[in-house]
């Protein structure tokens, strides 16, 4: 009888780490191939339409950068989060807060018009998500509570809290009693500028800009360092003279802030007034994004796309194929649960070994 | 010691055991990956021996023990028991065939009580009034006196080996292995220890003996093995040898002698005055009224067993803990009980704490990292307007790695696959490099090797002589012995006046450290 062993490694293997991924999207793959064969369609015509056959169109790429845009963004504040060792979970509560924040101003003061509308609403977007994300921030550091419990509870307070804004104090007198706002002016949305064939607007270069910055804050900066260290050994941090409480109010409000510029970004250039659903899930999936990324910033790009596509895919093949789109959601879980799977690859060797019969059980 | 009243037991046991082993390990190696940590291992317990089981640090004494008691399995070799060959495939097969162990860190839960411990790895029993009572008449029976009813918690740490003890004894083994079992004791708890594993040798029982402490095992084993880089190396009377040449037989050479010569005592650097402290974890030790002061020059040392607040006044010394008062802690003539860790390094401080990985260093943070760990905040550059210079941190790594001969596959690697000795080293030689005014150590060599040690005491001793103040807590008396200028010793959160070093001995500081430091004298120097 063979058996498989995992053996440690003495150092990570820097193959594996870039490997791991590669190896689980992979996986994802020929998980979604047997998926397709399950529904009777050809395992290989389900792959095309699925993975590669949106983007092969220029309005495909900008529908592939313009989902990518938000993950991106709230991925990169959940990886310090995560590097840190701070579970926040509901970046869709602190992303919908923040977009509630930002829209004050076109909602409630619709007759302040000027240039200076646009990043004051990003800032008040900024400012209501790393507030609502501070809640639960304290909670942990104060009471001890859980925050992956209290952070995505607070999603659901978020999401209801919007539903009743946009049918009760917010909704607009000439919207036919639909729970919607009133349309933002002209100086509260973001335009879409053609850019080679493809039209994008002034967020996917927000989150490219955001993604060096922290690539060298991580890289060569100390309190790259810090997040890096209480991540890994609290303890240690302690030694080093960091403190964890504020490292986790940081890393709350870091995340919280870039969740709500996402949200209000996507509610400016996809939507233009504020509705009961202002977002497919962004501050979720951003989770799948950060870990497919490996919290590491350039990988989160990577990752978004990747994600991003998953989305189209979905649209794709319900077009295409007549398959249900929440194949789309299956497949992203199935590709996290894989992400983690192969980062086992990065710490352990397998081996192949020939077994005694009950000695596992022993150990 | 060494009278050898232990040979003529031993002598006399082996002719009633007659000439079949208890136990033999014959050829066994054992192989991870292309290490190889026990090379055709041969070895043989008689009934009633007390057998040691000598060598440094990643000799292979822990692989070997391992196969023993099931917990590894051989690649070659056999193990038999009484003559016959045996796969002991997991400890509870070792202990069906009768081989009890004691393990150096003790597996016992701290809020139940002796009885529920015990029932825990009993086969199908419970904590009842029976189990009480035979625990009770095992532990008298062999002078190992424990209240069945006491709560682990309460227990000193002398204590919890015997409710490990009477454990294995309740099982009825004919071979007990003890990992370092006095590592953690008094000399007199030792003494203690002593008696009763000669009244079991008496009856028969065998015992693995494995210890650092040669003097000890010279006075109290039967027979010797000693094994150096994974090989049986030699097999002896130790009783017949002396600690030297038991020493030279595990490290294969010389062992250099640390020097140390009086040094010229400078201004007062360290002061610890009525430092109090309520501890707010369960189960910690408050720090009461300590007192104590340390000049430029001198190392002072503070013995005590584990867990009487050593942990608790180094955090208070080094600032991971806040203080009440500022003026409790005094370095170099600034009040620094309200600082921060690194408000206390810009004084000049400097700390190395007793846990190597995940406290002093950050297990999977490569070594350059390491430094930055420690040194981002001492005014040394390494930081400058929010980035960190990993570069000149890489260049501290290699200063360190050649004054301190840290071993190391490649140029900077991760701090989790330096041997216990090299990371050791690397952590006192990262704080020595900096030349500070003011050095606080715990446990420096705590499961280092001689080799690794000597280097260890001897970079302290040179650093104090160049001026520094140096204080060392310790559980380790030869080392304290060894560097040590005077001696205070620690007992439930109470320190003893420091006392010069020439004036004490082991034996006075182990009453010391039995709680006779309690008894406060005069206020201290």
């Amino acid at each position: 009888m063979m058996r498989l062993e995992l053996v440690k490694r003495s150092e990570k293997s820097r193959l594996m780490s870039v490997l791991s991924p590669v190896v689980a999207v992979a996986l994802t793959v020929v998980f979604a191939g047997m998926v397709f064969a399950a529904q009777g369609h050809n395992p290989l015509t389900g792959i095309w339409y699925f993975f590669l056959e949106p983007i092969t169109s220029l309005w495909g790429v900008e529908q592939l950068i313009t989902k990518a845009t938000p993950l991106v963004i709230i991925a990169l504040g959940l990886s310090v989060c995560y590097l840190s060792n701070n579970w926040n979970i509901g970046a869709e509560g602190q992303l919908t807060i923040g977009a509630i924040v930002g829209s004050i101003l076109p909602i409630l003061f619709p007759d302040f018009v000027n240039p200076v509308v646009l990043p004051l609403m990003l800032l008040m977007a900024m400012a209501g998500g790393a507030l609502f994300a501070l809640i639960p921030a304290k909670l942990k550091t104060v009471f001890g509570t859980n925050e992956i419990l209290t952070s995505l509870m607070l999603v659901y307070c978020s999401n209801l809290f919007l539903d009743w804004m946009v049918r009760g104090p917010w909704r607009s007198p000439q919207g036919y009693n639909f729970p919607i706002t009133v349309d933002f002016h002209e100086w509260a949305v973001l335009n879409a500028v053609d850019v080679g064939g493809v039209y994008l607007n002034l967020s996917a270069p927000i989150a490219l800009l955001l993604v060096i910055v922290l690539a060298v804050v991580m890289r060569s900066t100390l309190k790259g360092f810090e997040i890096r260290v209480l991540g890994q050994s609290p303890r240690a941090g302690a030694f080093a003279g960091f403190s964890n409480r504020r490292m986790t109010a940081f890393a709350f409000a870091l995340s919280g802030a870039l969740a709500g510029l996402a949200g209000m970004m996507v509610v400016m250039s996809e939507i233009g007034k504020l509705q009961p659903v202002i977002s497919p899930g962004y501050g979720f999936t951003a989770i799948i994004v950060a870990f497919l990324g490996r919290l590491n910033p350039i990988g989160i790009l990577i990752a978004g796309l990747v994600i991003a596509s998953s989305y189209l895919g979905g649209e794709a093949i319900q077009t295409s194929l007549q398959m249900s789109s929440k194949l789309a959601t299956v497949i992203q879980g199935v590709l996290l649960f894989f992400v983690l799977a192969a980062d086992t690859l990065i710490l352990y060797k397998v081996r192949l070994v020939p077994g005694r019969e009950g000695e596992g059980a022993h150990a | 010691m060494g009278e050898g009243t232990g040979d003529s037991t031993g002598e006399m046991l082996r002719r009633v055991g007659g000439d079949t082993p208890l136990l033999e390990v014959r050829h066994v190696t054992k192989r991870f990956g292309s290490f190889t940590a026990n090379d055709s291992v041969s070895l043989k317990i008689m009934p009633g021996e007390i057998h040691a089981l000598l060598g440094e640090n990643g000799a292979g004494k822990s692989t070997l023990v391992k196969i023993i008691y099931g917990s590894l399995q051989p690649n070659s070799g056999g193990v038999f028991w009484k003559g016959r060959p045996v796969t002991v495939s997991s400890p509870a097969e070792a202990r069906a065939l009768g081989v009890g162990m004691v393990f150096q860190h003790f597996s016992l839960f701290e809020a139940m009580t002796v009885a529920e411990n015990i029932a825990l790895a009993l086969p199908n029993c419970r904590a009842t009034g029976e189990l009480s009572d035979t625990i009770a008449r095992v532990s008298a029976n062999y002078g190992l006196p424990l209240d069945p009813n006491a709560h682990i918690a309460d227990l000193s740490v002398g204590e919890r080996q015997r409710v490990e003890i009477v454990r294995c004894l309740l099982q009825n083994p004919e071979l007990i292995i003890m990992d370092e079992p006095t590592s953690v004791l008094t000399p007199q708890e030792a003494d203690q220890l002593f008696v009763t594993l000669r009244r079991l040798a008496a009856e028969g029982c065998a015992i693995l003996y494995i210890s650092h402490r040669l003097e000890e095992v010279r006075a109290l084993c039967h027979h010797a093995t000693i094994m150096r880089r994974a090989k049986v190396v030699a097999e002896t009377d130790p009783a017949r040898e002396t600690v030297n040449t038991l020493a030279q037989l595990m490290v294969g050479n010389q062992i250099t002698r640390v020097v140390r010569e009086r040094g010229k005592l400078g201004p007062e650097a360290i002061l610890l005055k009525g430092l109090t402290q309520v501890s707010q974890e369960a189960f910690g030790v408050s720090l009461k009224d300590i007192d104590l002061s340390v000049r430029a020059g001198e190392i002072v040392a503070i013995a005590g067993i584990a867990g009487n607040g050593q942990k608790e006044l180094f955090d208070a010394l080094s600032g991971e803990e806040p203080l009440e008062k500022e003026d409790m802690v005094i370095f170099a003539g600034e009040a620094a009980g309200l600082m921060d860790i690194n408000e206390r390094r810009l004084l000049g401080a400097a700390f190395v704490p007793e846990e190597r990985l995940g406290h002093g260093a950050v297990p999977a943070l490569k070594l350059s990292e390491n430094v930055v760990l420690t040194r981002h905040g001492t005014g040394e550059g390494i930081a400058r307007r929010g980035f960190t210079r990993f570069g000149k941190a890489g260049r501290i790594v290699e200063t360190v790695t050649s004054l301190f001969d840290v071993r190391k596959g490649v140029l900077d690697p991760e701090a989790r696959s330096l041997s216990g000795g090299n990371l050791q080293k690397f952590v006192v030689g990262r704080e020595v490099e900096r030349t500070p005014k003011i050095l606080f150590v715990a446990q420096p060599t705590w499961g280092v090797d001689a080799g690794a040690a000597a280097v260890i005491r001897q970079s302290l001793i040179d650093l104090s002589r160049k001026g520094a103040a140096i204080l060392v807590i310790s559980q380790d008396l030869d080392e304290i012995f060894e560097i040590a200028d005077r001696i205070a010793v620690i007992s439930r959160g109470h320190l003893s006046k420091a006392e010069d070093a020439d004036t004490l001995t082991p034996e006075k500081v182990g009453l010391l450290m039995a709680g006779g430091a309690e008894k406060k004298g005069a206020a201290a120097a």
